[in-house]
């Protein structure tokens, strides 16, 4: 079967079979592989893609399905060379280790502010809550995508340095989440 | 991997090149190709003409394998060939290869190895029957539903107990499921525990527990028949022990097999040991003459990744009347499920030596049993063996102060090693291996100063107010524990840096990246080693292209072995190119000077590394072999909150402390502390592998092996300290990326024990799931009707 959908923008057309997932058409017929694919079922989110404007799970929908549909993946969300303002949140904080499951951390988190830019760090928390990450222990995500929210119109900063310090220094502390309950107070 | 340390963005602060590069948090070069989409892990490599390939594996756990029939699988659209024992032995009588030991490779564990497919025998649930290659994925697996086996069902062992007893004997030719027992001993554990005035004993259970790398495992192969040479992606962790055991078992000399490491999905010590699809999928590449490509489904990952960490145990710890600790002994059991592997030795070696974990005591005498079952193979998952003693231990302490009316706190400062005990000597092993001797003793330290620290971060005494109170429906409980985590394991690592025609440098290396960072942390080492620039290198690491041997990224060692050989290597190519310079600057090689990208002459003269390299390129290699290992240490406070009623707990705070001797990136480090904290948690309260009776994995979704979401744990701390560096590498630090994992678990079964004290509550089974603990709590209060 054909199917014409648009991919970050442009036009595209791919030939599958009905029993295709949107994700292995996004990998392997359009070979646009910053879509992951962690667990198949829909638990893990490493999948995530935006499909006119929701974040869904790629592998739990057929190719056949998006016909005519706008998605953004990974590969859309930063201009050119120039990372978006999330992407620079992620890499300031540290928000990525292994990178496995950061395209669907980054999608959903872009759906998220795009239409809640002042989401609270417990919102944030709750909707991150369906995209597993084995490295990072999600503290310095959630950091991240509050940081994120000045760029999508939302308030600025993440309540915390975020920052981990090393010293022997009594006030050395590498804080991190405790502090972001108190920065979600805008939404 | 290659690293362009150019791709460094403007807005990070590394490019303000003031003072070393060490120290700060440089953001990581990895990211710029992440953040994109642009990663290439295994599933990203598509060659032309590549098949794919699907694993039959067994749906029973123990069977002997009468027939197996492909005729119709083979005659299947779109497939290549069927691959069975038949194809891999080669001839009738042979038998196939076996999965060798990359660590502890006892003798003795030669009966127990485990075949690369199944000829005759299924062992576990997830054993390779056959290999099915076909145009498409979903065509091999239609395929593969045509397939007939005929099986002679066994009985299955399930257990530890049932393998102990040794009526059903997992393999031929062996009068026991008992691998071996690894003993540690150290002065006299009879004259400790007779002069006791309290001896505390518990017997312990530890859930079998998967790794769960977000990527799971994959391999593509590539062969090419008029040279003879096979390429294969999805290389990780250890690329150059990989290449050797599966060129070995292809009958190919190691110069001809290439294992090429890409991004890697995480790997937790699991990830990137070899396993059978190593040999298989290259096997089946050469068999057909077309590259192919196998991707471990989820399923697939959680019955044949390295599971790991179950055993029970019976210690006991002998205190004197002022609450010093006089000994400890006691049996493990550890279950293995079907195979060792290449690192399944690892656990049940490491639960009797460091059974004394972070504390000075002098008699130990510990037994550890290698039992196998018919459950998934195991192998190492980060914290091996350290995450299980360290719960034994403080929960001994925790409970034998409690008994003794003494203050648990003030019983592990008693007991700390401090920093006159260093070298501090663990209790000696056997079996044991020569380079393994190095364990036995703790580089640098002072454990007390950490859990001093942690208590102050934590603000203890402030939160003892707290303790064991009913608030709002919730009871609070305070909870603490001391780690160590040995890193750096040798024997060495090597690294070479060449300045090549076009006046570019670049760093070889031969440990590998499993996403901790490596490219960022090893680049901030070489170009403070080199006095240049972090953006005038390039690094590239792990595949075996670069090096002629090189050992990888296990045991926390991929940065102080990696590092330190880099300096090594490092200050052989500045003589060089002081050498090649003074020839050009007309002075002596030690009158010049080194200075960003440019070599100079006393006298003011100088030249580009670019010119210089116009007639001269240099090539050098580093080396650096350590048969010790490197002490990290720390402790961990948490503070939490029961609901009684449904055994929910809330985790309000956490903090945990670790002294790294020198901390490279702290921003990296904080990441491993609290990732590592993270997954210790997972294994405290949610995750478990479970198998049934007959053998048969339950747990085969993420739906059903539950691992930590961001909702989880949202309240954690991290402190680094480095008050004592390593004095047994360059760099002065220590491998830390397993401390938070080892830590979690003891202290959460402290501070909820604490927090039920009212009920007598007595956590010393993992994990603490909120039904198993709602049963502990109506079990108490039954009791106490």
């Amino acid at each position: 079967m054909e199917v014409s959908f648009k991919v970050n923008g442009s036009a595209v057309k791919a030939q599958v079979e009905p029993r295709t997932t949107l994700s292995l058409c996004l990998r392997d017929n359009l070979r646009l592989t910053g879509t992951h694919v962690g667990c198949e079922h829909g638990v893990c989110g490493a999948c995530t893609v935006i499909v006119d404007g929701e974040a869904v799970r790629s592998c739990l929908m057929l190719a056949v399905q998006v016909e005519g549909c706008a998605i953004t993946t990974v590969e859309g969300l930063a201009d050119g060379d120039a990372l978006s303002p999330l992407q620079v949140a992620f890499r300031r904080h540290n928000a990525l280790q292994c990178g496995f499951c950061t395209p669907g951390m980054l999608t959903t988190a872009h759906a998220l502010l795009t239409d809640e830019p002042h989401a609270s760090a417990d919102r944030i928390r709750e909707v991150l809550s369906g995209n597993l990450c084995r490295c990072t222990g999600y503290v310095s995500i959630v950091e991240a995508v509050l940081d994120a929210r000045a760029a999508y119109g939302g308030p600025a900063g993440v309540g915390t340095s975020g920052h981990a310090s090393t010293s022997t220094s009594a006030s050395a502390s590498a804080s991190a989440a405790a502090p972001a309950s108190t920065a979600g107070a805008g939404r | 991997m290659t690293a362009r340390l150019t791709d460094i963005l403007p807005e990070s602060a590394e490019t303000a090149a003031d003072g070393p590069y060490i120290g700060r948090s440089v953001q990581r070069v990895e990211d710029l190709r992440l953040l994109r989409g642009c990663g290439r892990y295994a599933d990203d490599v598509m060659l032309p003409g590549m098949l794919h390939a699907a694993m039959l594996r067994s749906s029973v756990a123990h069977a002997r394998l009468r027939s197996i029939d492909v005729t119709a699988a083979r005659a299947m659209p779109g497939v290549h060939a069927v691959i069975t024992a038949t194809e891999i032995a080669g001839a009738p009588g042979q038998a196939v290869p076996t999965v060798p030991l990359r660590l502890q490779p006892l003798p003795c564990m030669e009966a127990y190895r485990q075949p690369v497919i199944v000829q005759d025998r299924i062992r576990h649930v997830g054993e390779v029957l056959a290999i099915v290659i076909a145009d498409t994925l979903a065509l091999a697996e239609d395929a593969m539903e045509a397939i007939e086996l005929d099986l002679e069902q066994l009985p299955a062992v399930a257990d530890w107990k049932t393998s102990a007893a040794d009526e059903t004997l997992l393999f031929d030719g062996t009068t026991t499921n008992r691998g071996v027992t690894f003993t540690a001993k150290r002065g006299d554990a009879v004259a400790a525990f007779a002069a006791a005035a309290h001896i505390q004993r518990e017997y312990f259970t530890v859930q079998r527990q998967a790794p769960v790398t977000m990527e799971a495992r994959g391999v593509v192969a590539d062969w090419d028949g008029t040279n003879g040479r096979l390429v294969v992606y999805g290389a990780a962790k250890v690329p150059f022990f990989n290449r050797h055991t599966s060129a070995q078992m292809l009958g190919m000399p190691d110069s001809a097999v290439d294992f090429i490491e890409g991004d890697t999905g995480g790997s937790f010590g699991a990830r990137g040991e070899f396993y059978v699809e190593d040999f298989l999928v290259p096997f089946a590449a050469r068999h057909i003459g077309r590259p192919v490509k196998w991707i471990s489904d989820r399923r697939e990952d959680l019955m044949t990744m390295a599971q790991s960490r179950e055993c029970e145990a019976e210690v006991e710890m002998a205190f004197a009347a002022d609450g010093t600790i006089l000994g400890v002994r006691g049996t493990a059991w550890c279950d293995l499920g079907a195979y060792p592997r290449t690192n399944g030795l690892i656990q049940p070696r490491n639960i009797p030596h460091f059974l004394t974990n972070t504390y000075r005591i002098e008699a130990v005498h510990v037994d550890s049993h290698v039992q196998f079952t018919n459950k998934g193979p195991a192998g190492t998952y980060r914290a091996p063996g350290r995450a299980e003693t360290a719960l034994f231990c403080e929960r001994l302490i925790e409970l034998g102060a409690k008994a003794m009316g003494l203050d648990a706190v003030e019983l592990r400062r008693r007991n700390l090693v401090t920093s006159a005990d260093m070298p501090w000597h663990f209790a000696t092993l056997t079996p044991s291996f020569p380079e393994s001797t190095g364990l036995s003793e703790a580089d640098s330290g002072d454990y007390r100063t950490t859990f001093e620290r942690c208590l102050s971060e934590f603000d203890w005494n402030g939160k003892l107010a707290l303790q064991g109170k009913l608030v709002d429906g919730r009871h609070h409980g305070i909870g603490v524990a001391c780690f160590i985590e040995g890193g750096a394991a040798g024997p060495r690592e090597n690294a070479k840096i060449e300045l090549a025609r076009d006046g570019s440098i670049t760093l070889y290396v031969g440990s590998t990246s499993v996403g901790q960072g490596l490219e960022t942390s090893l680049g901030q080492i070489a170009a403070d080693a080199l006095g240049i620039p972090m953006s005038a290198l390039t690094l590239l690491h792990g595949s075996t292209t670069y090096l002629h041997e090189g050992f990888g990224s296990y045991h926390s060692r991929s940065t102080v072995m990696g590092g330190s050989a880099i300096i090594d290597a490092a200050g052989k190519f500045k003589q060089a190119l002081r050498e090649a310079a003074a020839t050009y600057l007309e002075c002596l090689p030690e009158q010049v000077t080194i200075a960003g990208t440019e070599a100079k002459s006393p006298r003011g003269r100088s030249i580009g590394f670019a010119e210089l390299a116009k007639n001269e390129t240099i090539l050098v290699d580093g080396t650096f072999a350590n048969h010790h290992h490197t002490w990290a240490y720390g402790a961990a406070a948490a503070h939490v909150a029961v609901d009684a009623r449904t055994g929910d707990v809330s985790l309000l705070d956490y903090v945990v402390v670790e002294d790294v001797g020198r901390a490279i990136n702290p921003l990296l480090l904080r990441g491993q502390l609290l990732g590592g904290t993270v997954q210790g948690l997972g294994g405290a309260f949610l995750e478990e592998m479970i198998y049934d009776g007959e053998g048969q994995m339950i747990t085969g979704t993420l739906a059903d092996y539950l691992v930590p979401t961001a909702t989880d744990f949202p309240h954690l701390r991290a402190v680094i300290t480095e008050e004592y560096p390593s004095p047994i590498n360059p760099i002065g630090a220590k491998g830390a990326g397993e401390g938070g994992t080892i830590v979690a678990p003891a202290v959460i079964v402290n501070a909820i024990a604490n927090a039920l004290a009212e009920y007598g509550v007595n956590p010393v089974s993992l994990p603490l799931s909120p039904s198993k603990l709602w049963h502990m709590i109506d079990d108490a209060r039954r009791a106490a009707r």
